[in-house]
């Protein structure tokens, strides 16, 4: 099954192109350290899922690239065209001569209703490319207009146009002290929006990415270009063929279905987390080994603490001990800073993942007692190795990883709310106080329902 | 990719209108290497063929043949945009983006803004449309004029009116020199918040500039130069102090140099819009991120760093010192000091190599000396452009709404009160047709209204921060 992507504003295209390098160069540029049929086979999944044959021999990606100024699409383009493995179709791309302006009311209704024919066309268009679609995957931050309003927009589209389809909307997280002044504001906007046609939100955060290239990749003067690679390579660590537990011989073939149908049990909860560890850079991958008991102890760690990178996790963080778990919450202190969990999926790639023991991560306290522990808790693995990291592995989570910044960032939009400052600027396009509050409230439910897991 | 028109007014704004467009072709010949005219360049210039006879038609694509710009020069008298016309620049307008009289407005805002308004209305509105319908999708339109004189403010404000009516879609961002104490004009308070009023009501933002502030950085860069300090050495290819390519002593003119500086505010105000970058802003996101309310749209401004506004050739070792150089007051351009003042907004406008990581160590860096609205805490907006202006590695613009304009105003409304009082030369203003009382009272409510409205701010800073009670979610 096919994964239609859909990248939305100059961030989404920006990591677009990253995440379609990475997939490629992980496919072509690496060995895989396992047999020639495996190999095969693994490249062959993965082309079917992301790419399309073309006369030229060169790999078509199944995306549709949005934007309503042109300077980013045209750059997203010719970069992919001179890498040589891999290129976009020429005519799978929406753009506009201006931009949204940062706002989130003008992407969403201005720019969305004004241009959904013309971009449902394209996403149309890439469906029907594929032999069996299995969902859409779209890219977008959460800070600006374009991203966020017309991703808004065109998630709702996607939703009435393929109600039985799978979409899973990869999300920016923006830096905390600001990229955009209005950040929060499009943020609440664009959540509560996305909660409704959305099957689950996948969040990256700029802070901690930015972290990681600092402490970990040792990169002295970090670009976007050195975050965004990182984030395609967290995603590819999921996205890339991997075999689950029911298919066993051979590729999944429903990735988005398979993650849907582990990860999100209950439609209140869609907030996805995502860790994979190690994460080194390239010239230090030679020196390294690691073992399968080191890395797992280090992502459930990670998981219970809620570290955002495997360097200064807090070891002190424990679950709560079991026969303590009394129904209501009021009555069970749990630890401070304990991370709930609701489902997890870890993902392992690489060598003897056959031995690699996963039973610390069924561990019923680190769970809601709403779901059986091994029905909230699936193992993805191949031994096909991802990106010339011999061993890999990588958490989605569905817990409380996003709640904190969750918090932040609706305590800081009701904040701006209260002074109403900026509010003329989103009434000029249609959306009212109203319309907050009512993104505020569905916000504030959620925060809700995650904290007293 | 949007345009932009400038329409340059009076004898200031004529002066840096032409140091701009001088600067514009300089940076984007600096870049544009294939002589092909690309969407940058189609930005502030048409490409049209002028071989033929009559309306020149326009070419979108393939080298540049000649290059017009996207502007209209309005003075009401002659010498000034007849200097233009034959400098080196009188190929870069048509001759039908000129309107000109004979006799000035004589200092006098309302004989620039009624009379000149009133006869020259229909002529202005053909011209606009006309370099409107030469633009593909025109977002902004940039206004330079003087608050002082009678042209620039007057006639000025009235186009400002007129841009309103005509194109209710497009940005208005008005560049404003105000005058200094010392101005030599006795009516420039009068004509200042008779402007401010128009100004308050139909800009989009406005970017005042004070020239002691702008004499004071010419002096700097000077400075830098003549005591060789940084061990200069005059660079052909960077923007230059005057049109001739050499730099020229501060005390023969020193008003090339200043206006200069304004040019270069302009070009880096739309670079990002113009080139490319890792995190692009358009000039809508300019009034989307720094405008919270619709009557506060005074934006401060500082370039840094002043060498890039010389010919001086400086080695760029100390980064960060261009960001702590952005929030000091010898660096504004009015005098005024942001640092002591509240903060309700800041974008930093970045050029050249400089990335996201030092953009957020700057950040973190200075955070804790400055005090934000309490509303607003994290109140960044940012912006990376690859293309670093002609000559240098980087530049930082960085734009302000802060309470610090406050003083600007209240001396403008301390002046106009002294002269006010004791109705000195109000007859001169109100024997033009249109022109009452009232205008005057209306327009010092006004600016006293904006004035109180920053008070009301400056009062929360400091105090105790309490944020508002969330909404509760019955569980």
């Amino acid at each position: 099954m096919s994964i239609v992507t859909v990248q939305l504003g100059q961030c989404g295209n920006q990591i677009g192109q990253e995440v379609f390098n990475a997939i490629c160069s992980d496919v072509h540029g690496t060995h895989g350290l396992c047999s020639k049929k495996e190999n095969e086979s693994y490249h062959d999944a993965c082309k079917e899922r992301f790419f399309c044959e073309q006369e030229s021999g060169v790999p078509v990606a199944r995306a549709v690239l949005v934007d309503m100024e042109p300077k980013v699409i045209s750059q997203t383009l010719s970069m992919a065209a001179r890498s040589g493995c891999w290129k976009y179709d020429d005519q799978s791309h929406f753009c506009q001569k201006q931009g949204s302006g940062n706002n989130w009311a003008n992407g969403y209704s201005v720019h969305g209703p004004r241009h959904k024919e013309a971009i449902m066309n394209l996403v149309q268009k890439e469906a029907e490319k594929c032999d069996r679609l299995g969902g859409f995957f779209t890219i977008m931050s959460m800070a600006g207009g374009t991203g966020s309003g017309l991703g808004a927009f065109v998630t709702q589209c996607l939703r009435d146009a393929f109600p039985t389809s799978f979409i899973l909307n990869h999300i920016i997280w923006p830096y905390g002290t600001g990229e955009v002044i209005v950040q929060n504001y499009n943020s609440v906007l664009t959540l509560s929006h996305l909660y409704r046609s959305s099957d689950a939100l996948l969040v990256h955060e700029n802070d901690v990415i930015h972290k990681i290239c600092a402490q970990l990749m040792n990169i002295k003067q970090i670009s976007f270009r050195d975050v965004n690679q990182v984030i395609a390579h967290q995603l590819g660590s999921v996205f890339q063929p991997s075999y689950t537990a029911e298919c066993g011989s051979h590729y999944s073939r429903n990735p988005l279905g398979d993650l849907m149908e582990t990860l999100v049990p209950h439609p209140e909860f869609k907030m996805l987390g995502l860790r994979n560890i190690p994460q080194m850079p390239e010239n230090s991958l030679a020196y390294s080994s690691f073992s399968w008991p080191g890395l797992i102890k280090h992502l459930r760690q990670m998981l219970i603490a809620n570290a955002k990178m495997e360097e200064g996790i807090d070891w002190q963080v424990q679950p709560p001990r079991p026969g303590s778990s009394l129904p209501s919450s009021h009555s069970t202190p749990k630890p401070l800073h304990f991370n709930t969990s609701i489902a997890n999926l870890v993902i392992l790639r690489g060598k003897d993942t056959h031995s690699a023991d996963l039973g610390s991560f069924q561990d019923p306290s680190l769970y809601t007692s709403w779901l059986n522990p091994q029905d909230a808790f699936n193992a993805w693995k191949t031994p096909r190795a991802f990106n010339k990291y011999e061993k890999s592995a990588a958490l989605v989570s569905n817990s409380q990883f996003l709640l904190k910044p969750l918090d932040n960032v609706v305590g800081k939009a009701w904040n701006m709310f209260a002074s109403k400052a900026y509010l003329h600027q989103y009434t000029k396009f249609g959306i009212e106080e109203e319309d907050f509050l009512d993104s505020f409230t569905a916000l504030e439910q959620v925060i809700s329902s995650y904290t007293i897991l | 990719m949007t345009q932009s028109v400038v329409v340059q007014v009076g004898q200031c704004g004529n002066q840096v209108g032409c140091r701009f467009w001088e600067l514009a072709l300089r940076e984007h010949a600096a870049v544009n290497k294939k002589g092909v005219y690309d969407e940058a360049l189609s930005s502030f210039f048409r490409n049209v063929d002028t071989r033929g006879d009559g309306d020149a038609p326009d070419i979108y694509r393939g080298k540049i043949c000649s290059l017009k710009a996207r502007a209209l020069l309005i003075d009401m008298e002659e010498g000034v945009v007849n200097e233009i016309l034959q400098g080196p620049l009188r190929d870069v307008f048509d001759s039908k983006q000129l309107i000109t009289d004979v006799s000035g407005s004589g200092n006098n805002w309302a004989v620039g803004h009624k009379l000149y308004g009133c006869q020259y209305q229909e002529s202005i509105v053909e011209k606009l449309r006309r370099t409107a319908e030469h633009c593909d999708c025109l977002q902004c339109f940039f206004i330079i004029h003087s608050m002082g004189g009678g042209t620039g403010s007057g006639l000025g404000t009235f186009v400002l009116n007129l841009l309103e009516d005509e194109f209710p879609e497009v940005y208005r961002c008005v560049t404003s020199v105000y005058p200094s104490g010392e101005d030599d004009v006795i009516t420039s308070p009068y004509n200042s918040v008779l402007a401010m009023k128009e100004l308050n009501e139909h800009a989009d933002c406005v970017l005042p500039i004070e020239n002691e502030s702008l004499f004071d950085i010419v002096n700097k860069i000077d400075q830098m130069i003549n005591t060789g300090k940084l061990g200069s050495t005059v660079k052909q290819t960077s923007l230059v102090t005057s049109s001739r390519g050499s730099a020229i002593a501060v005390q023969e003119k020193p008003f090339d140099a200043m206006n200069n500086v304004i040019a270069n505010l302009l070009l880096n105000l739309t670079s990002s819009a113009r080139f490319d970058g890792s995190l692009n802003m358009d000039l809508n996101e300019i009034s989307m991120n720094l405008v919270p309310f619709p009557r506060l749209h005074y934006l401060v401004s500082s370039l840094t760093p002043l060498y890039t506004l010389a010919d001086v050739n400086v080695p760029s070792r100390r980064l960060d010192q261009m960001f702590s150089d952005a929030f000091s007051r010898d660096h504004q351009l009015i005098q005024a000091d942001p640092k002591h003042s509240l903060y309700l907004a800041c974008a930093l406008l970045l050029r050249g190599n400089v990335q996201v990581s030092d953009l957020r160590r700057n950040i973190e860096r200075l955070k804790p000396f400055l005090h934000f609205v309490s509303w607003n805490q994290e109140g960044w907006k940012t912006s990376l452009c690859s293309v670093p202006p002609v000559g240098h590695s980087h530049s930082l613009l960085a734009l302000a709404n802060n309470t610090c304009v406050k003083p600007t105003f209240m001396k403008l409304q301390e002046r106009f009160m002294k002269l006010y009082r004791k109705k000195a030369h109000l007859h001169h203003y109100l024997h033009i047709d249109g022109m009452e009382q009232s205008c005057f009272s209306e327009a010092i409510l006004s600016l006293s209204d904006l004035i109180e409205e920053y008070n009301e701010l400056d009062a929360t800073k400091g105090g105790p921060r309490t944020d508002p009670c969330r909404l509760k979610i019955a569980v």
